[in-house]
């Protein structure tokens, strides 16, 4: 028999308080009907004896302390789930908002998950090519991977995650089984639009499953959305063997949306008063990525997230670089060259990638071809700093060569086209190219075998 | 005694509270609700008894019960234990996965030994033995290469009264009686139990005389850690902190690692536990898991247990330490433990002290340390731990309280750089802000065991560091080309020490492990190579005559060129130093134009 609850003790902010409950569980999901009819979800945040706190997700804006009848379902939070949510459009709760009628479930799943327990995971080693050779050259994504976009407003994060969620693809497989499941948190409208619009373009709007949270929708919705996202990717990843990309954004959002809701219920601040479980919340996250032993699928996540005031060092993106396996960091002076993907690539780093590239995954020289781009990419910079104190004129004949290079490979190998798709022999090649523009003395990381190949006569 | 059920008031994230009970003690271990997740009781007042629960607590709900197990939080210990990957509270995560497949399940009881398996045990007393507590009563071929010294419980002591004759038996069996004073008999398992934050006791500790040989160059000639000792790795995302850790794992010289990773990377654990299935350890010939205890709680796994992970480790540490064996325990991260702290302080509206940590932390941070240790046992056997923990400093900041702290109560500091990592320069442990305070104490052993001048070279080798790092503020600012040729030379052979020696290639089958004597061998032929140049400048010959002879890529390749079973190249390159400078010592054939 399920109890209804009349009126409410307390309304603060986005919490509400009833007494008088019993036998609820922590973390239940409840339902709050308004007197007009509507409805709204919330989950048990705190119970003390028969005393209940929810947190309501859209908010509580026309409750009075009559005028509401609270039902608690006796479950936590849960999405139901079938093959049919791909290519439909869910709101932050999943809650279809395309009009097309509820999902028929083959099941329901808790949203919060649970931990992948690490003696059955599967470590995570076939790269995904991605055509952008920054990436697949230099910061290698590997499926069932988490690799965040580190961005800032204004920079060209959108775009780049389109053109990953586009162009991925795994070397030797067929393309058939895959899936894209979009969670956005606090994004504006056009921005929402401008994904589907480019996942229509790129036809594949029929493996899509979306869950909107815009900028006008309800914040404490929000810190929910990419748990339903998250739930549906397990779903279609480890019960429908689909290879599943997460695309999440913006992280920057959420994590606000967490920090408003912290602050209303009075939680002790920690860092710029972001909560203190922070870290743990975030983990919750991202650790639902990645591939399980007996499961065909796999979970990869590239969440998106602007860091306030471009600061590294700030709690989300900070917190962030200690969970996931690497970064991709968007750099707004290359940016502000005009160039596409402004990939700071000595910023940027796959954790996973040492043991996805080389024979048999890519190509043998890719490994020492990386070290060598960075290194020598790395003393670009210090050029460059040379340069500008003491003019170009100046310089040695091997740091003007320096700077030739740098600009060669930031202009040749970073730039490319938005629909540019490069294969990994193109990437690597190209790589080549670039190095040759330096003297073959100043190969630090190559053994002489790879020196003599790729620089001939001169090495 | 009041024997009324115990049952929940309210639920706070982890934190459970039960109203009007007086029987809770602290640090109990209780059973939460009706799947009796585990937890430990963490304040008790008058009208109210807090327990944190180590366990999600979705779904638990006011007026289910609570069973108190009158024991703290306890974990066991005893054979069975090696090569296993467990949680933060000692539940095998093997058998967990056996039990709720890939996701983790709740309500798994605690110290989960097996208790079926049959252990070959050969009692090494005799009936009408004294014996006291922490004394060795038995052997137990753990695995192939590990022997496990069972010993009586440090709190125990009397007369063998009846000894199991040798032969296979369960960690439940009992294979020992002993009568104690009062005339009392005890039944000695295999196995025991021993709460978690409470130190195990040893005899005396013992001054530091041995290094933890770790293989890796920056480490054990520039920065070096006793056995017993305590060292810190700093560093923001991104600089290796988690490499330089699986490194020390692998190739340090201890008998066992217990390996933490405390609220990190999943994919991680799962990383070691494939790797080290597979490498071999190079000193027993035998697989790394066999001398590996890896303690799992992963970033998503319940927080409280997050905290508890560490003190689990260390007590497995000591343990160990007690039977006699040199134990190293790598925990990645202390940061993590030290925020779980936090955010339980949180929800128990702590006043918080610095950036909202609470402010007993200094105090935990250095209990913690303080059990690391060189020690003579209660066995009569030397033993060891040495901890080396990993710390995540917010925002790369090592003014952060996490770090501040950890750097008081550690004496040796591997900090971790940036910058070094984004130049792929690794292990990244920057040599101006490191230092290891055993220098001292540990330099009879290098001397007496690889050369005695040994620290010598260490010495002339960082002074050399420290000059480049003053010179290059200048480079910076004017380029190289203005300084005089003797200053050229220290840039030029500082280049050599760095790439050369301090950036080691963990995929490199040679140079992933590099023993202490080709380690010192490549330091004196550096300083040869540096004399020889020196005197060569004096003689107001440029120094970039001796960039053009290749010797500097000749040294800087050493470390792949000469094989670490072969040493005799080191011989080879000081003589072509030699035949090369004799050469620049020569008159040229016609006057050096002016460059």
């Amino acid at each position: 028999m399920i109890i209804s609850y009349q009126g409410l003790q307390e309304i603060s902010g986005s919490l509400i308080a009833l007494e008088g409950v019993s036998g609820v569980g922590y973390e239940e999901q409840a339902e709050i009907r308004l007197r007009d009819g509507t409805v709204r979800t919330g989950k048990i945040a705190r119970i003390d004896g028969d005393r209940v706190i929810v947190q309501v997700f859209e908010g509580t804006s026309g409750f009075s302390l009559e005028n509401t009848e609270t039902v608690f379902r006796g479950r936590p939070m849960s999405l139901p789930l079938s093959a049919g949510i791909l290519g439909r459009v869910f709101d932050g709760t999943g809650k279809p908002r395309d009009g097309l009628g509820p999902v028929f479930s083959d099941c329901v799943r808790d949203i919060n998950g649970s931990a992948i327990n690490p003696v059955e995971r599967v470590y995570p080693r076939n790269y995904i090519c991605t055509g952008i050779s920054a990436i697949d050259a230099l910061s290698t994504l590997i499926r069932g991977q988490k690799l965040p976009i580190f961005s800032g407003y204004g920079m060209k994060h959108n775009e780049l995650a389109v053109q990953i969620v586009s162009q991925a693809k795994i070397a030797g497989e067929e393309h058939a089984r895959f899936a894209v499941v979009f969670a956005a948190m606090g994004v504006k409208n056009d921005v929402a639009a401008y994904f589907r619009r480019c996942f229509e373009d790129a036809g594949v709007l029929d493996h899509v499953a979306m869950f909107l949270n815009t900028s006008n929708d309800p914040i404490i919705e929000r810190t929910v959305t990419p748990r339903c996202a998250l739930t549906a990717a397990e779903y279609l990843a480890f019960d429908l063997g689909m290879h599943v990309l997460v695309v999440m954004t913006d992280m920057t959002s959420y994590c606000e949306a967490l920090r408003e809701f912290s602050s209303s219920k009075g939680e002790i601040p920690g860092r710029k008063g972001y909560p203190g479980y922070l870290y743990s919340d975030l983990a919750s996250l991202y650790e639902r990525a990645g591939m399980v032993k007996g499961k065909m699928g796999s979970v990869t996540q590239i969440p998106i997230l602007t860091m306030p005031n471009d600061d590294i060092g700030h709690p989300i993106p900070d917190l962030t670089g200690y969970i996931t396996e690497g970064q991709i960091v968007l750099d707004r002076a290359l940016n502000g060259k005009g160039i596409y993907p402004p990939i700071n690539v000595l910023l940027s780093l796959s954790r996973l990638m040492k043991d996805g590239i080389g024979e048999g995954y890519t190509r043998a020289d890719h490994a020492a071809l990386m070290n060598q781009l960075f290194s020598s990419y790395s003393k670009v910079q210090d050029a460059r700093a040379l340069s500008a104190v003491i003019g170009e004129d100046e310089l040695s004949e091997t740091d003007k060569r320096y700077l030739q290079f740098g600009q060669a490979f930031e202009t040749k190998f970073i730039a490319q086209g938005e629909h540019e798709s490069r294969s990994i022999e193109e990437t690597l090649d190209l790589g080549w190219e670039m190095l040759r523009l330096l003297p073959a003395s100043e190969m630090d990381r190559l053994d002489p075998k790879l020196l003599a190949q790729h620089f001939g006569e001169e090495g | 005694m009041d024997r009324k059920e115990n049952v929940i008031f309210g639920v706070n994230g982890p934190v459970v509270t039960v109203r009007d009970s007086k029987t809770f003690f602290m640090q109990e271990m209780v059973l939460v609700g009706r799947e009796r997740l585990v937890g430990e009781v963490i304040r008790v007042t008058a009208q109210e008894t807090l327990i944190q629960v180590y366990e999600e607590t979705t779904g638990v709900r006011p007026g289910d019960p609570v069973i108190a197990t009158g024991e703290p939080l306890s974990v066991t210990l005893g054979p069975g234990l090696v090569g296993d990957i467990l949680d933060g509270i000692e539940r095998p995560l093997r058998a967990i996965a056996a039990k709720d497949g890939v996701f983790i399940g709740r309500g798994t009881p605690v110290g989960m030994l097996d208790t079926e398996k049959r252990w070959p045990t050969h009692l090494t007393v005799s009936v009408g033995e004294e014996l006291t507590g922490g004394s060795v009563f038995a052997e137990v071929r753990e695995t192939e290469s590990f022997l496990h010294r069972s010993m009586i419980p440090p709190s125990l002591s009397g007369m063998v009264v009846w000894a199991a004759p040798d032969g296979e038996y369960t960690i439940e069996e009992p294979v020992l009686r002993l009568r104690d004073a009062d005339g009392a008999e005890h039944a000695v398992m295999l196995a025991q139990k021993w709460p978690i934050r409470q130190p195990r006791p040893f005899r005396e500790r013992l001054p530091f005389t041995t290094p933890l040989i770790t293989g890796q160059r920056v480490i054990d000639s520039v920065f070096p850690i006793a056995k017993g000792g305590t060292a810190a790795i700093p560093g923001g995302f991104g600089t290796g902190k988690t490499m330089t850790q699986h490194q020390l794992a692998k190739w340090c010289d201890a008998d066992l690692i217990v390996y933490v990773g405390c609220g990190e990377r999943g994919n991680e654990m799962t990383q070691v536990l494939d790797e080290f299935g597979e490498l071999i350890d190079p000193r027993t010939g035998k697989k790394l898991t066999e001398r590996t205890i890896l303690i799992a709680n992963t970033s998503n796994m319940p927080v409280a247990a997050r905290e508890a992970s560490i003190y689990t480790g260390i007590t497995l540490a000591e343990y160990f330490r007690d039977m006699g064996y040199d134990v190293a325990m790598m925990a990645d991260s202390t940061s993590r433990w030290a925020e779980a702290l936090r955010e339980i302080s949180g929800r128990l509206e702590e006043m918080p002290a610095e950036e909202g940590f609470p402010a007993y932390l200094p105090s935990r941070l250095s209990a913690f340390y303080e059990r690391a240790g060189s020690v003579n046992a209660l066995s009569g056997h030397r033993g060891s731990v040495t901890v080396v923990g990993a710390v995540s400093p917010q925002g790369n900041d090592f003014s952060e309280p996490v770090t501040q702290n950890t750097k008081r109560f550690t004496r040796v500091f591997w900090a971790l750089d940036k910058s070094l990592a984004y130049a792929r320069h690794y292990p990244s442990i920057n040599w101006m802000d490191s230092y290891s305070e055993y220098g001292p104490e540990l330099a009879p052993y290098f001397n007496a065991r690889v050369n005695p001048n040994f620290t010598e070279c260490r010495r002339r080798i960082v002074s050399l560091l420290l000059e480049e790092s003053s010179l290059m503020e200048i480079v910076k600012l004017v380029g190289a080309d203005v300084l005089p040729d003797d200053q050229r030379l220290i840039i030029d052979i500082a280049r050599v020490i760095r790439v050369g020696f301090l950036q080691q290639n963990a995929y490199h089958p040679d140079d992933t492990y590099v023993p202490l004597e080709k380690q010192f061998l490549m330091m004196q032929t550096i300083l040869y190579l540096y004399d020889a140049a020196k005197a060569l400048v004096e003689t107001g010959k440029p120094a970039a005559r001796i960039t053009e002879t290749g010797l500097y890529e000749k040294l800087i390749r050493m470390k792949f060129d000469i094989p670490n079973s072969d040493l005799s190249g080191f011989d080879t390159v000081k003589a072509e130093i030699d035949a090369t400078m004799a050469r620049l010592f020569e008159p040229p054939k016609e006057p050096l134009s002016a460059r």
